[in-house]
C-alpha cells in the first residue's frame, strides 16, 4: 500500500508539471535549440528498450521450447505492456503541440521514421496485449472458480473478461495456435520497434548518430536491459509473494546466463559503436567522443560502461553471482546504468553539432534537466511501475494454468 | 433611389479601403486613407464587391494597391511558378556587422536570443584565417528536415524554398535534429515579441509570421518580399552588399546595387556550398574570403566573446 501510495504520489507530481509544461510551453524544459531534444527522448528509448524483452522471454524462449521460462512470461509480458504504453506517452509529452497529434494520422508521410515508429509501436502494443490475455484465459477461468478469494468487484472484471471460456479441447487448441501465431509475428515487430527508434538518430548526419551500427546496437542493449529489468522482477515478486516454490534458484542461474551473455554482446557492439570512430578521429566525431571518453560526459560514459555491463558481467560470470541477492543487484545495475546509456547517446550529440554553437545565449550551450523534465520521467517510471504493480495485485503473475500443466509433463517425464 | 444606392456604394467602398489599410503597414504614410476631397471624373467602373456584388464606382476612386491578396495554403505550399531562388554570399565583404541578423529578426518578430541568421566566426585550423560567415536556411534540394517531417508541416516547393507551416508543425523537433547546419529555431513558449495585431493575423508560409508556441521557425527566403517585387530583409540591410539573391533560372543574382549573373560569379570566383559532402545540394553560395575588403578583426566587436572559440 505504501509502496502504490509512493508510486501515485510521484504520477501526480508528474501530472502536475505536465500541467505547467502545457501552459507555458516546453520553456520549462531545459531543452533549447541545440540540445533540442532531452530526457523524455531518452526515457523514450530506453521504455521502448525495456519492452522488448516480452517478445524475448514469451516469444523466443516459447518457440525455442524453453520450458523453464514459463513462470516468468506473465512478468515478462507485462513489463513490455507497461513499457510501451509510456513510451507512446512520452512521446506526445515531448511534443510542442500535443493538440495536433492527429495531424500524424490526417497529414502522415510515410517517408518520415517518425511514421514508421508510430506503425510499428501500434502494432508491437496490440500483439503484446494479446499475448497478455490470451494464456490468461485459462487462469481467468480458475480465479472465477475460486471467487470467495477475490472482491466482488474484481469478480465482475474477471467475468467480463474470460466468461466466455470453458476450458474445452477446442478453446485450449485455438489459443495454443493463437499464441503461437502472435509469438511468431511479436519477434519480427519488436525487432522493428527498436530499429526504427535507433533509425530516429542514424537517419541524421550527427557525429554520434550516423552509425551503421545503430540497429543492432540498439536491439542488444535492448535485450539487456529488459532482461535485466525481468531480474529485478523475479525477485521482488518472489520475494512478497513468497513465490520461492515457482520461481526458483534455477530460474535465477538460467536467466543469468542469458544476462551475462547479453550484456557480452552489448559491450561487443558497445566497442564497435566507440572504438572503431575513435580508431579515425574524424574532427566531426573528435569533439563528441572526447567530451565521452575524457570530457564533460566521461564521468556518467565510464559509469554507463562499467555499471551497466562490465561489473554485472563480473558478478554473472561465478556462480555465486547467478544467486537471488547478487543477480538482483546486477539486475538493477544494468537497468540504471541503462538509463544513463541512453541519455548519453542523445545529448552529448546535440552538443556538438557541425556548426559551432554560437550567436545563442550562454544557456543554449548546456543541458541538465529542469525539475518538471525530471518530474516528468519519474512520473512516467512511476506509472510504469504502477501498471505493474496494480496488475499483479489483479491477475495472477505466475501463470497457473500453465505452470500446472507443465509441472504435470515434467513429473511424467521422471 | 437613386441617392440611397450611391450612399451604399460609399459604405461599401470604405469598408474595402479600410481593409486595406489594415493590411498595409503604418498608419503615418498610409497611401489608402481615402483624400478628403475627390475630383469625380465622371468616369465610372465596375467593380466585384468583397460580398459579391457588382458595384460602380468613379474612377477617381481607384489607387494601386501594392498589397498581395492573400494567398491560399496550397499556393503557398506551391510557391512561385517559373521561379528556382538562389542565394549567394560573399565572405570576402563580410565584417559582422550583423545588420541582416538585426533586420530578419525585426521583420520576423523573431524571439529575444534566437535569430535566423547566424553570423559565425569561423576557422577551419590553427595556422587557417578566421573569417566571417553568415549562415541562412540553405533551402536545400535534398532537404534533410523535409524528409523527416512526419507531417508535411516542413515542405519544399516549386520555387526551391523550404518553408514551415506552423499551422500544422506537430513541435516534433525532428527537422532541428536532422538539420546538419542547425538552422532551425523553436518557440519554447508563447512568443513575447510579435505585436498583439500582428498575433491576430492568420500564419502566412511566406512571411513565417506570426509564429506559434511549440512549433519551429527558420529563415524562409522571403518570397513575400519577391512578390512584392524587393528583396529578402538581409539582403537589403546589409551596407556591404554581402548577401545576393536571384532566380537560377535568370542566371543572375543580386544585392539590389550590384548584379551580377550568376554563373559567372560562381565560376570567376570560385564559389562553392556548405557540407557539399552530405548530398543536402544547398541553394545557398559561398564565395570564399580572399583579397577581403575588410580584416577578421574589425568584426571582432561585434561578436560575444564565448563565440570566438571556433572548433
Ligand atoms: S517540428 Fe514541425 S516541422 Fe519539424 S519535423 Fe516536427 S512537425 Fe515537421
Amino acid at each position: 500500500m505504501i509502496w502504490t501510495g509512493i508510486l501515485v504520489i510521484i504520477g501526480l507530481v508528474g501530472l502536475y508539471a505536465y500541467y505547467r509544461q502545457l501552459r507555458y510551453g516546453l520553456v520549462v524544459t531545459n531543452m533549447r535549440d541545440y540540445v533540442s531534444w532531452g530526457i523524455y527522448i531518452s526515457n523514450f528509448v530506453f521504455f521502448v528498450a525495456i519492452s522488448l524483452v516480452g517478445s524475448l522471454i514469451t516469444a523466443i524462449f516459447r518457440l525455442a521450447n524453453v520450458k523453464w521460462a514459463t513462470p516468468i512470461t506473465r512478468i515478462a509480458e507485462i513489463i513490455a505492456v507497461s513499457a510501451i504504453i509510456f513510451a507512446s506517452l512520452i512521446i506526445v509529452i515531448d511534443m510542442g503541440r500535443p493538440e495536433r497529434l492527429l495531424n500524424v494520422f490526417i497529414h502522415g508521410r510515410i517517408q518520415s521514421p517518425i511514421l514508421w515508429d508510430v506503425i510499428v509501436i501500434g502494432t508491437y502494443l496490440v500483439i503484446s496485449v494479446l499475448l497478455l490475455y490470451v494464456p490468461l484465459l485459462p487462469d481467468l477461468k480458475i480465479l472465477i472458480k475460486f471467487k470467495e478469494n477475490s472482491g466482488k468487484l474484481l469478480n465482475k472484471v474477471y467475468r467480463f473478461q474470460g466468461s466466455f471460456w470453458r476450458g474445452t479441447k477446442d478453446q485450449f487448441k485455438i489459443s495454443e495456435r493463437s499464441i503461437t501465431a502472435l509469438c511468431i509475428t511479436i519477434i519480427p515487430v519488436a525487432f522493428c520497434i527498436h530499429t526504427v527508434t535507433s533509425w530516429l538518430f542514424a537517419t541524421t548526419y550527427r557525429p554520434g548518430w550516423d552509425s551503421t551500427n545503430f540497429g543492432a546496437y540498439f536491439i542488444s542493449g535492448a535485450f539487456l536491459v529488459g532482461a535485466g529489468a525481468v531480474v529485478v522482477a523475479m525477485f521482488v515478486f518472489r520475494r512478497f509473494y513468497k513465490l520461492e516454490k515457482y520461481i526458483t534458484e534455477m530460474h535465477f542461474e538460467k536467466m543469468g546466463r542469458i544476462v551475462v551473455m547479453l550484456c557480452m554482446l552489448y559491450l561487443y557492439f558497445n566497442i564497435n559503436e566507440y572504438l572503431v570512430p575513435a580508431f579515425k578521429m574524424k574532427k566531426a566525431e573528435e569533439a563528441h567522443l572526447m567530451g565521452l571518453f575524457t570530457g564533460e560526459f566521461s564521468l556518467m560514459f565510464w559509469f554507463a560502461i562499467s555499471v551497466g555491463m562490465i561489473l554485472p558481467i563480473i558478478i554473472l560470470l561465478f556462480k555465486k553471482g547467478r544467486k537471488p541477492l547478487p543477480m538482483f543487484i546486477a539486475g538493477v545495475m544494468i537497468v540504471i546504468g541503462a538509463w544513463f546509456k541512453r541519455y548519453l547517446i542523445v545529448t552529448p550529440t546535440l552538443l556538438h553539432p557541425i556548426l559551432p554553437m554560437q550567436e545563442v545565449p550562454e544557456a543554449y550551450h548546456h543541458y541538465f534537466p529542469s525539475w518538471e523534465e525530471w518530474a516528468i520521467a519519474m512520473g512516467s517510471m512511476a506509472g510504469v511501475l504502477l501498471i505493474i504493480t496494480l496488475f499483479a495485485r489483479i491477475y495472477p503473475i505466475i501463470p497457473i494454468q500453465e505452470t500446472i500443466t507443465e509441472h504435470h509433463e515434467n513429473d511424467e517425464a521422471h | 433611389m437613386e441617392n440611397k444606392n450611391t450612399s451604399r456604394r460609399d459604405f461599401l467602398l470604405s469598408g474595402i479601403l479600410a481593409t486595406a489599410a489594415l493590411t498595409g503597414c503604418g498608419e503615418a504614410e498610409n497611401p489608402f486613407l481615402p483624400e478628403a476631397e475627390v475630383a469625380l471624373t465622371g468616369e465610372k467602373v465596375k467593380l466585384l464587391s468583397v460580398t459579391g456584388e457588382v458595384i460602380e464606382i468613379d474612377k477617381a476612386y481607384l489607387k494601386p494597391v501594392p498589397a498581395m491578396p492573400p494567398l491560399t495554403n496550397e499556393q503557398e505550399r506551391m510557391g512561385i511558378e517559373g521561379k528556382k531562388f538562389v542565394m549567394v554570399i560573399d565572405l570576402a565583404r563580410c565584417k559582422n556587422l550583423k545588420k541582416c541578423q538585426e533586420s530578419c529578426n525585426h521583420a520576423h518578430f523573431v524571439e529575444e536570443g534566437q535569430s535566423w541568421v547566424k553570423i559565425h566566426s569561423m576557422q577551419e585550423s590553427d595556422l587557417t584565417a578566421p573569417y566571417w560567415q553568415p549562415t541562412t536556411c540553405m533551402h536545400c534540394d535534398e532537404p534533410p528536415c523535409v524528409k523527416v517531417c512526419p507531417v508535411d508541416a516542413t515542405f519544399k516547393r516549386q520555387d526551391g524554398i523550404v518553408a514551415i507551416d506552423s499551422d500544422r508543425c506537430i513541435g516534433c523537433r525532428f527537422c532541428m535534429a536532422a538539420c546538419p547546419y542547425s538552422t532551425r529555431v523553436f518557440n519554447w513558449e508563447e512568443p513575447t515579441n510579435i505585436p498583439e495585431e500582428v498575433k491576430q493575423q492568420h500564419y502566412s508560409c511566406e512571411t513565417s509570421v506570426p509564429q506559434k508556441k511549440g512549433t519551429v521557425g527558420k529563415c524562409d527566403f522571403c518570397p513575400d518580399m519577391v512578390r512584392k517585387g524587393e528583396l529578402p530583409h538581409c539582403v537589403s540591410a546589409c551596407p556591404n552588399g554581402v548577401f545576393m539573391f536571384g532566380d537560377i533560372n535568370e542566371d543572375s543574382v543580386t544585392n539590389g546595387a550590384e548584379t551580377y549573373r550568376f554563373s559567372d560569379l560562381i565560376r570567376d570566383k570560385a564559389g562553392y556550398r556548405l557540407m557539399e559532402d552530405l548530398g543536402t545540394k544547398p541553394s545557398v553560395y559561398y564565395l570564399p574570403p580572399v583579397s577581403r575588403n575588410f580584416p577578421y578583426e574589425s568584426g571582432i566587436e561585434n561578436q560575444d566573446p564565448q563565440d570566438l572559440h571556433h572548433h
